[in-house]
């Protein structure tokens, strides 16, 4: 019995001994790789025989097709690089990049999503590099507007936000809008909505008909962002959602965000929501008002070929302008960047082959597919209905400022802590004010670490 | 003076036996744990060496990625007073009761019917189809049922058919109705499991025992309570043993229906620890559930365990 337990606290001394030996100090510590310093070049051809390897995660049916003709032409270009695609879906890639980015043998080139949870992370932790000095060989300040390059800076520590350090360049623009159906709208005679006011207008129109304002679906939690994003933006206004969001200033408790609060409560309770929102799928409302059984419904331009597929011309597609200014505002920005890894062997073939598939070329690939490129060709004019209101919104919000970054860039909590507290509100769990002061909470922590 | 030779000789021999006994004991005992090992290193590396791990990241305050800052038991104290974090060890609290209660109960309701009925025409049918959700990977059960309790899904066309529109529902939409009908996926996985080790066990029991009482006139109420329940006492532990973990473990069916929503209100541990692991970056606070998660089970079990009848052992 003795030497039974003997035994058991030896197994138990050497396991304790191997796990500290294994972790040696803090976890975390010394695995960063150095970052190499070297001179940067465009030459690839003199590279060797590279393979490239590259994580992705456009999977949506235009975009995939885009990416692999990208590729191969990339591969046409420069027989000597071999590209290894490793594709998933979004949410796949964001639990599944931090581990792949701090192992030892990391891909070359990755898209990273914005904000502090990912790419502030990534850059903190020494994982990508800062693409200053490949910005002076290839240019690319001149190519993107300076709103767009802002979103996919950081500061060097990764502690600030559009910080003086580019990471990573994007291929698409997204801006979060308002579809409308055209038919339903000229059957209740009213226009195309440009405001709040209007929008609550049209809607209680529609109410008042018969027909449900706004389609809307929950289950999945991430449209929650949406429908807050586009409503607190319309009031509060770009300045004051930016300096949010990077954290330069502001509170979530803030007038204007309770009064956003405060609408989305209220549409709720007056029935311009589906009801039950929280147990319907993003896709099963998005059916629904591509049946022509709702008004309105809130998404991303992301999905403007799946809509104007579905609808033809009755679809439309709208921003809304907050009092006073004299632009829309809305969410939005540009898709996942592409950054290129500090454990990268060859970052200067990683380099050429992230502006091959970004430049004005691949736009143009991007177009053909359906897709909104993030830098819109000067030359280009968009197909009338739709494509048209998608396009020229994009222009005019992107040129005027008006674009406000995903509200869950906030903290590296906030997604979770904003998707289920818009969850809670629309069913009437908690007050407006109480709402604000669940996001107060866990971005004054993360303002306050910092 | 003969014996006492033979004494003295024998007397040595042990002396000088011993040591090499003991050592032939030595050799044959590192012998024995060459055999263990491969296996002893295989628990050690894949289960030991993360499990300690995983304490020592409890202690930290980790996003996965850059320099770990100590932070004490402070991670184990938000378990406390985090309310996100309370209330999933609240929520899976409710769960144990339609994971484990609820379907013991119903299967011993079946049980004392069934027994009694002992030629029960096609009973290997209804023992596969009761057992059948064990055998259903858990996506397609949690597929299934995320469509069944959907606005018009099975079950709200089902009452609106009957007349019963004002208590149709968004089941998994609803602050109200959420944690219930996850927990009732869990009822109806697990009745076929208690099912089919109660009948296991009460085929065990002497047909005579039955009859004598059937002789005696005892009603089938007193037959259960004389006879079946004490004679399931084994599998009953069983039972609770496989239930109860189960539904401390619960991950996959929260995962797939609700993500822990609405709000929090479906949040369990195994999906808080998955979430702040990989999706929000609190390692730290990850591990120190998962910890608290592991010691529970552990807890529980031996707790369930000491119900165990000891004659079985």
């Amino acid at each position: 019995m003795n030497g039974k337990k003997r035994s058991w606290t030896g197994v138990i001394a050497v396991s304790v001994a191997v796990a500290l030996s294994l972790t040696a100090c803090a976890p975390g510590a010394g695995s960063a790789p150095a970052e190499s310093s070297g001179p940067v070049s465009k030459d690839v051809a003199g590279a060797g025989d590279v393979t490239l390897t590259v994580w992705d995660q456009n999977t949506d049916e235009g975009i995939t097709d885009a990416q692999e003709k990208l590729n191969a032409a990339f591969s046409a270009k420069y027989p000597n690089v071999k590209i290894d695609r490793v594709t998933q879906s979004f949410a796949d890639l964001k639990t599944t990049l931090k581990l792949a980015l701090s192992g030892d043998n990391p891909p070359d080139v990755v898209q990273a999503n914005q904000g502090y949870p990912d790419m502030g992370a990534f850059v903190e932790g020494g994982l990508i590099r800062s693409l200053n000095d490949y910005d002076g060989l290839y240019d690319w300040s001149s190519y993107y507007p300076e709103s767009l390059l802002k979103i996919n800076s950081f500061s060097a520590d990764g502690k600030t936000w559009q910080g003086d350090n580019l990471f990573g360049i994007s291929q698409t623009g997204e801006v979060v809008g308002i579809y409308y159906n055209k038919k339903i709208l000229s059957q209740l005679g009213v226009e195309a909505p440009t405001s709040l006011d209007d929008l609550e207008k049209s809607m209680a129109a529609s109410k008042a008909a018969g027909i449900l304002p706004m389609a809307y679906g929950d289950i999945e939690k991430s449209p929650g962002i949406h429908l807050f994003g586009v409503v607190q933006a319309a009031i509060a206004g770009s300045d004051a959602v930016n300096e949010l969001v990077t954290g330069a200033g502001g509170a979530w408790t803030d007038d204007a965000t309770v009064e956003a609060a405060k609408t989305i409560q209220d549409w709720s309770s007056k029935g311009y929501i589906t009801e039950g929102a929280n147990g319907v799928s993003r896709d099963d409302a998005l059916a629904q008002f591509e049946a022509g059984q709702a008004a309105f419904y809130i998404v991303g331009t992301w999905k403007q070929a799946a809509i104007s597929e579905a609808m033809g011309d009755d679809a439309g597609f709208t921003t809304l302008t907050p009092k006073g200014a004299d632009s829309p505002v809305t969410t939005g920005g540009e898709g996942l960047a592409w950054a290129v890894t500090t454990g990268s062997k060859n970052p200067d073939v990683a380099a050429a082959y992230i502006d091959f598939i970004n430049n004005a070329e691949a736009a143009k690939t991007f177009i053909d597919e359906n897709s909104l490129p993030s830098v819109i060709p000067a030359d280009y004019t968009p197909k009338p209905g739709l494509e048209t209101d998608v396009f020229d919104t994009y222009g005019s919000v992107t040129s005027s400022g008006g674009l406000v970054p995903y509200l869950d860039y906030s903290t590296p909590t906030f997604y979770d802590t904003l998707t289920s507290a818009v969850q809670q509100l629309t069913d009437k769990q908690v007050t407006p004010q109480a709402f604000t002061e669940i996001l107060q909470k866990d971005y004054s922590g993360f303002v306050g670490s910092k | 003076m003969t014996v006492t030779t033979r004494l003295r000789s024998g007397e040595t021999r042990t002396t000088g036996a011993a040591p090499s006994r003991t050592r032939r004991r030595r050799i044959a005992s590192l012998k024995a744990f060459l055999y263990v090992a491969p296996a002893l290193a295989f628990s050690l590396i894949f289960l030991i060496v993360p499990t300690l791990q995983t304490a020592w990241y409890s202690l930290y305050d980790w996003n996965g990625l850059s320099v770990a800052t100590w932070a004490g038991v402070q991670n184990y104290i938000d378990i406390v007073q985090d309310e996100q974090l309370r209330d999933s060890f609240l929520h899976v609290g409710v769960l144990v009761v339609f994971y484990s209660f609820l379907p013991i109960a119903i299967a011993l309701l079946l049980t004392m019917v069934i027994s009694r009925a002992h030629a029960l025409r096609g009973m290997s049918f209804f023992r596969t189809v009761l057992f059948l959700p064990q055998v259903i990977a858990s996506v397609v059960i949690a597929t299934t049922w995320l469509s069944i309790y959907s606005p018009n899904g099975l079950l709200n066309t089902l009452l609106r058919a009957i007349g019963l529109d004002s208590l149709t529902h968004v089941w998994l939409g609803d602050f109200n109705t959420a944690l219930v009908s996850v927990g009732f996926v869990g009822t109806w996985l697990n009745v076929g499991l208690c099912l089919v080790l109660f009948l296991s066990g009460v085929g065990n029991v002497q047909p005579e025992l039955f009859e004598a009482a059937r002789l005696d006139g005892a009603s089938g109420l007193q037959e259960f309570f004389g006879i079946t329940l004490p004679a399931l006492r084994g599998q009953i532990t069983v039972a609770l043993t496989l239930t109860v973990v189960s539904s401390l473990k619960t991950f996959d069916l929260v995962y797939i229906t609700t993500r822990g929503g609405p709000g929090n209100s479906t949040s369990v541990p195994a999906f808080e620890a998955y979430n702040r692991a990989f999706n929000s970056g609190q390692v730290g606070s990850a591990a120190s559930v998962a910890v608290v998660l592991t010691i529970g089970i552990l807890l529980i079990t031996a707790l369930i365990g000491r119900l165990q009848p000891k004659d079985t052992e």
